[in-house]
C-alpha cells in the first residue's frame, strides 16, 4: 500500500474531531503509505493535520454536497490512492460514495477496523443495526466510510500543518449555499457536562424525566437523551446525543433505556465511565458500558438517588 | 416537478437473522424484510411536497421481495404511481451500485426530476444509494436531509450536521436527496384503504437487469462479545449501592 | 261535614266565574296556538332524525319499550348514585303526570264526550272526589320536588352541575344556566298557581266536599286568615287562571324547543338504547363514510341524533369520565352538547334539511377549527363509564369511535399510536416484537404447554398482546399457566400463529386492521382443534366473545377467572397456604362494565383466604387505568394526573391494604408503573389474581428443565 487519502470534514469553518480520527486510523492501518489530508474549507482548518504527509486542500466556504463530491473526486483522480478514507459523518456521506463512483473506486461503509488480508486488506463493517459485522475485502482503490471512534483524534492530531500544502482548484458545484441554521440558544449544554443522565424509550413516559431530573440533580449533572426520546417531544434537541445530536465525553454517562444504536453509541462512547441500566441483557450498549445493570429504570433511578442522599448523608 | 420516491426491503433485525450455510449472507428465505425507515421518510417527504406544490409521485421498489404490500401502501399514502422492478437475480437482494445501475434508465423513463430517498439503510455495504444515484445521473443532491421545499426550479433542502447545525442548500433540479427524516413522522394508512387500492389499482411492472456487483463479503456474523460491561447483580437496592460506590470512585 | 246521599253531586264548573262569553272561546284559540307551536317543534325535530342514516336497531322492541318504561316510571337510573335527585325526579315526573293526566281527564270530559255524549259525562261523583285528592297531593309532590331540584341547584356545590369547558375553549354557557332555571321557575310557577287556584276557588265556593282537596284547604285557610273573601276570591281566581293558563300553554308550546324535549327525546332514547353499545360496534361498509368531526344530521344515525337530543345536562357522565377526572379535553357531556348546538343550529339544521355534505355543511366553527377536537377523540379510553352512568340511554362510545375512524382514514394521530397500528398490521402485536418470539414466555413457565394447532385440546388459550410480550405480564401467563397445569386443565395456545385479537385496533377507529386482524385469527382458530376458549386479557375477551361471532366463532368464550371459577364450584381447587392478606380489587372495564363479569375474580380472592375491601369506585363504578382504547399507546401528553396513579391512590386510601389486585395484563403493566411513578411500590403490591391463587395452591413454580426432563 503506497498512498492513502484521508477526507477531512470541515463544517462552518471547523474541522470535525473525525479528520483526526482518519488520520490516526490510516497510520495504525497502513504505517508505511503516504498519508495526503483532502478537504474543503478556510486555511485556519488545516491547523492540526501534521499528521499527514501532505494535504490537498481546496479553500471554500459554507457547504456544498456536490462540492466536497468533487473536490474528493478530483483528489483521487489525481492522487490515484489505494485507499481513500472518509467518516461516516454527513459530510462523509456526501463525499464518499460519490467520489468512488465517479472515479470508478469500490465503496465500503461503515467500516469499524481494518485487518490484513493475504497482503491485502479486509474491513470489517458493522451493519443491520450493529446486529452483524461483515468481513468485506478491500480491493486496491476503495473508498471508506469509517465510524467514528476508528481511530484514535487525539494520537491523529498534531499541531501544525502538513509539511506540504497543495491546492485543488475549487470545482464547479451545482447547489448553492444559503446559510447555516443554528440550534437553538440551549439552555443546557450537555456537552460541557461531566455527569450526564441519558434516558432513552426505557422510561416510557414523558412524565418519567422528572425521575431523571432528580438523579441528575443529586449527581450534579443533566438529563440527555436518545433520538426516540428527543423524537416524542420529551426533551429539546440540545439534550439529543448521537450521530444526528451532541457527541459527548463526560466523565460519567448513565445510559438509562438506552439499547444503543449504533447512532448513539457513536456519540457516547468517548465517556470516561458508562453505566447502562437496561431491562435487555443482551442490548448493544452493555458493549460499550463499563457497568452494566438489567433492571427496569423505573425502579432503579429512584432507587439510585436514594442511594445517594443516603452517602451524602 | 416529477418526484419518484427509491424504496427498497431491508431485513427487519427486530426478527432473527438467519445465516446462509456459508457464513457469507443473510439467508432471504428465512429472513423477514420490511422497508426501509428511512425510506418511509423519504415518501413522507415526498408526499408533503406533492401537497404544497402539486407534483407528480411515482414510487419505485426492484422486487427483492414481496415489495407489494409497501408499494401497495405508498399508492394508499397518496402515491400516483408505484413501479415494480423485476429481474432474474433481484430475489437474493442487490447492493446499492447495482440498484442505482439499473435505476439510471427507470428515472429517465419515468421522466422525474427530483429523487428522493432513505438516507440509509441497514444493509448498504458499499456505500448510500443517494450518492450512487446522483453520481449516476449526474445530478445535484444532499444527504442527510431533513426537510425540503419546492422553490421554482429548484429544491430547498435542510441538512442536518452533528450537534444540530444545519445548514440550507439550493439545489437545482434535477436533483437526489438523502432523506434522514420527514417534517412530519409518515402518515398511517389505514388497512381498509391500502385494501381498496390493491383491488382498484395496480402495480406497474418494468424488467430490468442488474449490473455486476462491486464488493466480496468474507463473512457475516454477530459481533463478538467484547467483555462489556462488568454486570452487577442483586436486588434493586444493591445495584443502586454499588452504582452509587462507582460514581463515589469517579470522584462523583 | 254533611254525609251520605242527600248531597248534591260533587263537581265543579270548568271555566267557572268567567264574565265575558269570548273568554272560553280565546282560550281554546290559544289552547290551539299552543298545541300547533307544539308540533311543529315535534315535527322539525322528527324531520331532523330522518335526515339522518338508518340504524340497524337490536332486535325486542317490546322488552325494550318495557325496559325504558319501568327506568322512567321508577326514575331508577336517575336515583342511582344520587338517591336525593332520584326522589325529587319521582316526585317532579309522577305528579307532572297525574296533572297532565287530569287536565287531559278534564278535556275528555268537558271537552270531548261534553259535545258528543254529555250523558256519558264522568268527572263528577266518587270519580271527582278521589281525582280530586290526587290532584291536590300531586301539586304538592311536584312543588316539594321542583323545590328540592332548585335548592340542589342553588346551594348544592355539585360539580356535574358546572359547565365549565374542560378542553380550554372558551364559550359563554350562561344561556345553558338560564335555560335550566326558566325550566324549574315556570314548572313551579304552574304548580303554585295552580294550587292559588284550588284555595281561592275554595274560599269562593266552600263545596261540601273541600276536605278532599286537602293541601288546597289549608292554603285557602291561610288566605281567609289572612282576611280574604269570597267576592275577593272570585276576582283572585280569574286573574290566577289566566296566569296558570298562560303558563300552562307556552309550557306545552315550548316542550320540543328547550330542555322539556327530554320529556318526550329521553324517553325515545331510552327505549332505543343498545345494552351491547360499545360492546359491540356497528361494523363499517368498506368505503362508507365515517363520522366527520364536523358533522351533519346527514353523518350520523337518526338514533345518534335522537340520542343527542336527549341529553339533559345532568353531567354524570362528565363526572365520571377518567379522561376529564384527568385533564384531558374529553367531557362526554360537552361532546354531546357541542354536537347539539350545531346540529340543532341553523347551519346544522339548514344542512340537514338539504341531506347533503356541501362545502357549506361543512362548516367549522368560527375559528375553523373542527367542531370535535382530535384530542377530545384521542382522550377517550372506551372505559364505557360515561354509557353505564347515562340516565337516557346515551351511547357516547361508539360515536367517539365513528369520528375516530375519520381520525384514522386521515392518518391524524400520535405517532407512539401510529406505530403501535403499524406494527398491529405488520406483526400482528402492538410492541412491533418478532412474532415467533409470542410464545417465548411459555418456555419459562415451567409446565409444559400444548400447541392447540397440532394437538386437541378442551381449552384454547387466547392470550394476547400484553400477556405474551409485556414482561410484567408475562409472569401472568407463566403463573395461569402452572395454575392450570396443576388442576389438570386440558389448554393449549396458538403460539405464532396467534394475533392480537384486534379490540383496541377497532376501537381506535382502525376496522380495516380489526377486520383483517380477526380474518386471520378466525384462519388459525379453524385449524386449531379445541372445545372452548379461555382468554387472559379482558380486551381480547370482549372482542372474541361478542364481536367474533360476526366473523364465525361460535364457541363460548370465558375469561380465565370463570374458569377458575367454575373449577373451584366444582371443589378442584385445594387451598393449602391460606393468604392472609388485605387485599383491595380493581375491576378491568373490559371484564366488569362490557361483560359484566364481577364476582368471578372477588370469589376467587377470598377462596385463597384474603380479606377483600372494596374502594369506593368498584363493580360498575370501577374506575379506568387509562390503558383501553388503544391509550396505552398514545402516551399520556393528554391527561393531567394518569387515571392509574389517582386509582392507586384511591386504594392507599383503604385501611391495611397490602395488594393492588387485578384481573387483566394490562392492569398489570399500567398499575406497576403507577404503583413506583405514585410512590406507593413499597406500600402496596400490585398482583395478578392469579398470583393469589398460585400461592394458595402451594405450587412451587419449576424449572423449565425440570419440566424438560
Amino acid at each position: 500500500m503506497k498512498k492513502v487519502l484521508a477526507f477531512i470534514d470541515v463544517v462552518d469553518g471547523q474541522p470535525g474531531e473525525i479528520g483526526y480520527e482518519l488520520l490516526d486510523f490510516a497510520r495504525q492501518a497502513a504505517p508505511e503509505a503516504e498519508l495526503v489530508a483532502v478537504g474543503a474549507g478556510p486555511q485556519a482548518a488545516l491547523e492540526g493535520l501534521a499528521g499527514a504527509d501532505r494535504a490537498l486542500w481546496t479553500v471554500a466556504d459554507g457547504y456544498r454536497p456536490d462540492l466536497v463530491g468533487e473536490v474528493l473526486t478530483a483528489a483521487i483522480v489525481a492522487e490515484q490512492p489505494d485507499l481513500v478514507l472518509v467518516g461516516s459523518t454527513a459530510v462523509g456521506m456526501d463525499a464518499g460514495t460519490y467520489a468512488a463512483a465517479k472515479s470508478g473506486y469500490a465503496s465500503i461503509a461503515y467500516v469499524r477496523s481494518l485487518e490484513p488480508l493475504d497482503g491485502s486488506l479486509a474491513a470489517q463493517s458493522v451493519i443491520l443495526g450493529g446486529k452483524m459485522v461483515a468481513r468485506v475485502a478491500v480491493p486496491d482503490r476503495t473508498v471508506l466510510q469509517v465510524l467514528a471512534g476508528a481511530g484514535s483524534a487525539e494520537r491523529g492530531r498534531v499541531p501544525g500543518r502538513p509539511a506540504q500544502v497543495g491546492t485543488l482548484a475549487e470545482p464547479a458545484a451545482k447547489a448553492s449555499f444559503e446559510g447555516f441554521g443554528r440550534p437553538e440558544a440551549q439552555d443546557v449544554d450537555i456537552t460541557r457536562h461531566d455527569v450526564l443522565v441519558s434516558v432513552g424509550r426505557g422510561i416510557g413516559d414523558a412524565s418519567n424525566i422528572e425521575l431523571a431530573e432528580e438523579l441528575a440533580e443529586a449527581l450534579g449533572g443533566v438529563v440527555s437523551s436518545s433520538r426516540p426520546v428527543v423524537d416524542a417531544g420529551w426533551l429539546p434537541k440540545a439534550r439529543q446525543v448521537g450521530k444526528s445530536g451532541n457527541k459527548v465525553k463526560p466523565k460519567v454517562y448513565l445510559a438509562l433505556g438506552i439499547s444503543g444504536a449504533p447512532e448513539h453509541l457513536e456519540g457516547m462512547r468517548d465517556a470516561a465511565c458508562i453505566i447502562a441500566v437496561n431491562t435487555d441483557p443482551a442490548a448493544p450498549i452493555f458493549e460499550v458500558a463499563h457497568y452494566g445493570v438489567v433492571d427496569d429504570v423505573l425502579d432503579f433511578i429512584p432507587a439510585l438517588t436514594e442511594s445517594l442522599r443516603v452517602r451524602q448523608g | 416537478m416529477r418526484i419518484a420516491v427509491v424504496m427498497k426491503l431491508v431485513p427487519d433485525v427486530v426478527e432473527e437473522l438467519v445465516l446462509s450455510e456459508d457464513g457469507k449472507r443473510l439467508e432471504r428465505g428465512d429472513i423477514a424484510l420490511k422497508a426501509n425507515e428511512f425510506d418511509e421518510q423519504a415518501l413522507e417527504q415526498a408526499l408533503l411536497l406533492k401537497e404544497s406544490s402539486g407534483a407528480e409521485l411515482t414510487v419505485i421498489a426492484a422486487e427483492t421481495g414481496d415489495v407489494d404490500e409497501m408499494l401497495y401502501t405508498a399508492l394508499a399514502k397518496g402515491a400516483d404511481r408505484a413501479l415494480k422492478l423485476v429481474g432474474d437475480g433481484l430475489q437474493d437482494g442487490i447492493w446499492n451500485a447495482q440498484y442505482a445501475g439499473i435505476l439510471v434508465d427507470v428515472i429517465a423513463d419515468v421522466g422525474a426530476d427530483a429523487v428522493l430517498t432513505g438516507v440509509q439503510a441497514n444493509d448498504d455495504l458499499d456505500g448510500q444509494l443517494a450518492t450512487w444515484l446522483a453520481a449516476g445521473l449526474g445530478w445535484s443532491f444532499a444527504t442527510v436531509v431533513s426537510g425540503v421545499e419546492a422553490a421554482g426550479e429548484s429544491l430547498i433542502a435542510k441538512k442536518e450536521f452533528a450537534g444540530g447545525l444545519t445548514a440550507n442548500l439550493r439545489l437545482p433540479l434535477p436533483a437526489v436527496l438523502g432523506i434522514q427524516a420527514s417534517p412530519e413522522p409518515p402518515r398511517y394508512a389505514p388497512i381498509s384503504r391500502v385494501r381498496q387500492i390493491m383491488k382498484t389499482q395496480s402495480l406497474e411492472e418494468r424488467e430490468v437487469t442488474a449490473p455486476a456487483g462491486s464488493i466480496t463479503v468474507l463473512s457475516l456474523r454477530p459481533p463478538e462479545k467484547t467483555g462489556g460491561a462488568e454486570m452487577i447483580e442483586g436486588d434493586v437496592q444493591a445495584k443502586a449501592a454499588r452504582i452509587a460506590e462507582v460514581l463515589a470512585q469517579q470522584g462523583i | 261535614m254533611p254525609t251520605g246521599t242527600d248531597l248534591p253531586v260533587a263537581q265543579r264548573a270548568v271555566f267557572e266565574g268567567f264574565q265575558h262569553s269570548w273568554l272560553v272561546p280565546l282560550f281554546y284559540v290559544l289552547a290551539t296556538v299552543a298545541l300547533i307551536i307544539f308540533f311543529y317543534g315535534v315535527y322539525r325535530r322528527v324531520g331532523r332524525y330522518r335526515a339522518g342514516k338508518r340504524a340497524t336497531l337490536v332486535r325486542g322492541w317490546p322488552r325494550r319499550i318495557a325496559r325504558s318504561l319501568m327506568e322512567v316510571l321508577t326514575s331508577r337510573r336517575i336515583g342511582r348514585r344520587d338517591r336525593y335527585t332520584g326522589v325529587a325526579h319521582a316526585f317532579i315526573f309522577w305528579a307532572f303526570g297525574f296533572l297532565f293526566l287530569g287536565t287531559t281527564t278534564i278535556f275528555l270530559d268537558h271537552d270531548v264526550l261534553g259535545l258528543v255524549a254529555p250523558s256519558l259525562e264522568f268527572w263528577k261523583g266518587a270519580f271527582f272526589l278521589g281525582f280530586s285528592v290526587v290532584m291536590d297531593v300531586s301539586a304538592a309532590l311536584f312543588i316539594i320536588g321542583l323545590v328540592m331540584m332548585a335548592v340542589r341547584r342553588a346551594f348544592f356545590s355539585t360539580f356535574r352541575l358546572s359547565y365549565r369547558r374542560v378542553d380550554g375553549k372558551q364559550q359563554d354557557r350562561s344561556a345553558y344556566e338560564r335555560e335550566d332555571w326558566w325550566f324549574l321557575g315556570q314548572l313551579l310557577l304552574i304548580g303554585v298557581t295552580g294550587l292559588l287556584l284550588e284555595a281561592f276557588r275554595l274560599i269562593h265556593d266552600h263545596p261540601w266536599f273541600q276536605g278532599y282537596s286537602p293541601v288546597g284547604l289549608a292554603v285557602a285557610k291561610g288566605f281567609e286568615a289572612l282576611g280574604m273573601t269570597a267576592p275577593s276570591a272570585g276576582e283572585a281566581h280569574f286573574v290566577t287562571w289566566w296566569v296558570h293558563a298562560f303558563l300552562a300553554l307556552t309550557f306545552i308550546a315550548y316542550i320540543p324547543y328547550a330542555k322539556s324535549v327530554h320529556m318526550l327525546a329521553s324517553w325515545a332514547n331510552a327505549a332505543a338504547r343498545d345494552e351491547k353499545a360499545a360492546v359491540v360496534l356497528p361494523t363499517q361498509e368498506t368505503g362508507a363514510q365515517t363520522i366527520p368531526l364536523t358533522p351533519i344530521a346527514a353523518n350520523l344515525t337518526w338514533k345518534q341524533l335522537l340520542a343527542v337530543d336527549a341529553c339533559t345536562k345532568c353531567g354524570r357522565c362528565h363526572e365520571v369520565c377518567p379522561a376529564r377526572t384527568s385533564g384531558a379535553p374529553l367531557s362526554p357531556r360537552d361532546l354531546v352538547l357541542d354536537l347539539r348546538e350545531f346540529l340543532g343550529g341553523r347551519r346544522g339544521t339548514a344542512a340537514a334539511a338539504q341531506g347533503t355534505l356541501s362545502a357549506a355543511a361543512t362548516a367549522l366553527r368560527d375559528d375553523g377549527s373542527p367542531l370535535i377536537s382530535a384530542d377530545v377523540l384521542w382522550s377517550c379510553t372506551t372505559c364505557r363509564a360515561c354509557i353505564e352512568v347515562c340516565p337516557v340511554g346515551i351511547e357516547h362510545v361508539p360515536l367517539i369511535v365513528g369520528m375516530r375512524q375519520t381520525l384514522v382514514e386521515e392518518g391524524e394521530m400520535d405517532q407512539n399510536l401510529a406505530q403501535a397500528l403499524m406494527n398491529l398490521g405488520r406483526k400482528g402485536n402492538s410492541f412491533g416484537q418478532s412474532e415467533r418470539a409470542r410464545a417465548k414466555w411459555a418456555e419459562q413457565a415451567g409446565v409444559p404447554i400444548k400447541d392447540a394447532r397440532t394437538e386437541h385440546c378442551e381449552y384454547l388459550w387466547f392470550v394476547g398482546d400484553f400477556a405474551s410480550y409485556d414482561p410484567r405480564a408475562q409472569r401472568v401467563s407463566q403463573s395461569v399457566a402452572r395454575v392450570l397445569h396443576h388442576l389438570g386443565v386440558d389448554f393449549g395456545i396458538l403460539f405464532e400463529s396467534e394475533r392480537n385479537a384486534g379490540n383496541d385496533a377497532r376501537r381506535i377507529g382502525e376496522e380495516g386492521l380489526f377486520e383483517s386482524l380477526a380474518e386471520k385469527n378466525m384462519k388459525a382458530l379453524s385449524q386449531a382443534s379445541f372445545d372452548r376458549i379461555f382468554t387472559t386479557d379482558p380486551h381480547s375477551y370482549n372482542t372474541l366473545k361478542n364481536e367474533y361471532p360476526a366473523y364465525g366463532l361460535e364457541c363460548e368464550v370465558l375469561h380465565y377467572t370463570q374458569l377458575l371459577q367454575r373449577l373451584a364450584a366444582e371443589g378442584k381447587m385445594q387451598i393449602v397456604a391460606p393468604q392472609d392478606i388485605t387485599v383491595t380489587y380493581h375491576d378491568p372495564c373490559y371484564l366488569g362494565r362490557y361483560n359484566r363479569v364481577f364476582d368471578a375474580p372477588r370469589e376467587l380472592i377470598r377462596l385463597t383466604g384474603a380479606t377483600l375491601l372494596e374502594m369506593p369506585r368498584n363493580r360498575e363504578e370501577s374506575f379506568c387505568c387509562g390503558a383501553g382504547g388503544g391509550r396505552i399507546f398514545t402516551g399520556d401528553s393528554l391527561y393531567g394526573e394518569k387515571p392509574a396513579e389517582s386509582r392507586i391512590r384511591e386504594a392507599a386510601g383503604l385501611h391495611g391494604i397490602e395488594s393492588f389486585v387485578v384481573a387483566c395484563p394490562k392492569d398489570m403493566a399500567m398499575y406497576t408503573d403507577a404503583a413506583k411513578t405514585a410512590g406507593y411500590e413499597q406500600q402496596i403490591a400490585v398482583e395478578d389474581v392469579i398470583f393469589l391463587i398460585e400461592r394458595a395452591l402451594g405450587i412451587g413454580a419449576k424449572t423449565p428443565e425440570e419440566v424438560n426432563a
